[in-house]
């Protein structure tokens, strides 16, 4: 028999069928019920600012945004929304939820390195890339929109 | 004087002796199947202290202190301190030399630190070089977190092959005569890369190394898996166990009966999210606070260690390991 110490590609393949599959009915159905949750009470509070707080609905999106952010945060710094991410997986990553935890997340973390070398430079260790990539398709999207 | 026998293998002349050791550990792992043997556990992860790094040290010093105790020595007695660590620089390992004074030998084996200071305290002891030598080793599922993965806040989703970095440390006192488990033999090991790239599956990235020891050491002493009570390894946890078995099994040894993984001991079912703990003071923990308190003659300890860092995975490089082996006889 062959030895599979010197031999990568039939090791790999081992440990591939050896590898448990993700729970993935779970997870889908937790994302979805999750994820759809987060969106159902972002309408309520985007209803909430239209109907008590005057705001047109076209505006209402703004401050509704910064609500569900700052619950996100809150959560964060609380210490429960990673338990909860950790079930609902991408039904709380998509949102701007996952956005908000990400930044408070790595503020947090890196708190104890001061504010400039820590929360300053490191707050965006995460979503950096969100931010960098998503100008970056804003502009190409804005270029071809001006083009047409 | 020690020897060499085989390819890797080093045959210790007067068994040095395990006179004192101590292991403690934070809440969750107290909780386990291994918190009854603990010397202390820690209520929370702070641990008191300003930052988790510095908790982190807290518990070695902790170790070594209870171990020292244990061998009726004090810090004034140290003749060499060996300790690693899994951070940086393995910070946890330096800042408490600093603090013991004791002479020290920083070592890295990832998480087979626990054995790889064994084998230097062993020989070390065995030269005639020094009467007592103190090994350490720690982890801490925070500083651990945030060096490897993500702030420890971050909600992120872990897969089913994921490990949870152990929090505790393990300190033991060796030395050429006293009470106490010896140290028999030791198996060096080679450093193994099978293309894992996963740094999240560690137990498949680590299972060459192990069987690669266990081979080597039954290679090199003429032994077979049923000459010991119990093969253990570090923390390869569900899925790197079972890739050893099967590896063992095409090589013509059968693990099925004694052999276990310290990954998979040191938490109970319920406590268990995914394939097992992980982390330096994992096999550290399980072997000296459980094994060590069993009825077994002869046990084989084979930690296991990955020795990539963030920047070697974020790079594209594979995930090579390594896993050392130490012969115990009770």
């Amino acid at each position: 028999m062959k030895d599979l110490l010197k031999d990568p590609a039939a090791y790999q393949a081992l440990a591939n069928e050896k590898k448990p599959k993700p729970r993935l009915a779970k997870n889908l159905t937790m994302a979805f019920l999750v994820g759809g949750g987060i969106c159902t009470l972002g309408q309520l509070i985007q209803n909430i600012y239209i109907k008590f707080f005057n705001f047109p609905p076209e505006r209402a999106g703004d401050p509704t945004t910064t609500t569900v952010i700052f619950i996100s945060g809150l959560l964060t710094a609380l210490g429960v929304f990673d338990k909860i991410a950790r079930h609902a997986g991408a039904g709380t990553a998509v949102p701007v939820t996952g956005f908000a935890n990400s930044i408070v997340s790595a503020a947090l973390e890196f708190k104890r390195e001061g504010f400039v070398l820590g929360v300053g430079s490191k707050m965006f260790i995460l979503a950096g890339s969100v931010i960098v990539f998503g100008v970056v398709t804003a502009f190409v999207v804005g270029l071809i929109s001006a083009l047409l | 004087m020690a020897t060499k026998k085989g390819k890797q293998t080093i045959v210790f002349a007067v068994k040095p002796v395990i006179i004192g050791y101590s292991t403690v550990a934070g809440p969750k792992e107290g909780q386990g199947p291994v918190g009854p043997y603990f010397d202390k556990i820690y209520p929370d992860l702070a641990m008191g202290q300003k930052s988790f790094e510095k908790a982190e040290r807290q518990m070695m010093l902790n170790a070594i202190d209870t171990a020292l105790e244990k061998a009726s020595l004090s810090r004034s007695n140290i003749d060499y301190f060996v300790a690693g660590d899994l951070l940086n620089q393995i910070i946890s390992s330096g800042f408490s030399a600093l603090e013991l004074g004791a002479p020290f030998l920083g070592i890295y084996g990832a998480c087979s630190s626990f054995c790889e200071g064994l084998i230097f305290a062993g020989v070390l002891v065995d030269s005639g070089a020094a009467q007592a030598v103190i090994t350490a080793t720690s982890s801490h599922n925070n500083t651990a977190e945030r060096q490897y993965r993500y702030p420890i806040e971050y909600g992120a989703q872990l897969p089913p092959w994921s490990q949870h970095t152990v929090t505790g440390a393990a300190a033991t006192a060796v030395a050429v005569r006293g009470l106490g488990p010896r140290l028999e033999l030791a198996t060096v090991g080679k450093v193994m890369d099978l293309g894992i790239k996963d740094p999240l599956n560690m137990g498949a990235a680590m299972a060459p190394a192990a069987a690669d020891t266990i081979f080597t050491h039954m290679e090199d002493t003429g032994r077979n898996p049923g000459d010991y009570d119990l093969i253990v390894t570090g923390d390869l946890g569900k899925i790197g166990r079972e890739i050893v078995v099967e590896l063992a099994q095409r090589q013509g040894f059968d693990l099925s009966g004694n052999y276990r993984d310290c990954g998979e001991l040191i938490y109970s079912k319920e406590q268990l999210e995914n394939a097992g703990g992980s982390g330096c003071a994992c096999s550290a923990l399980v072997t000296l606070g459980m094994l060590f308190n069993q009825n077994y003659k002869r046990i084989l300890v084979v930690a296991t260690g990955a020795l990539h860092s963030p920047t070697s995975y974020q790079q594209g490089e594979n995930i090579p390991a390594i896993a050392h082996a130490i012969s115990i006889e009770f």
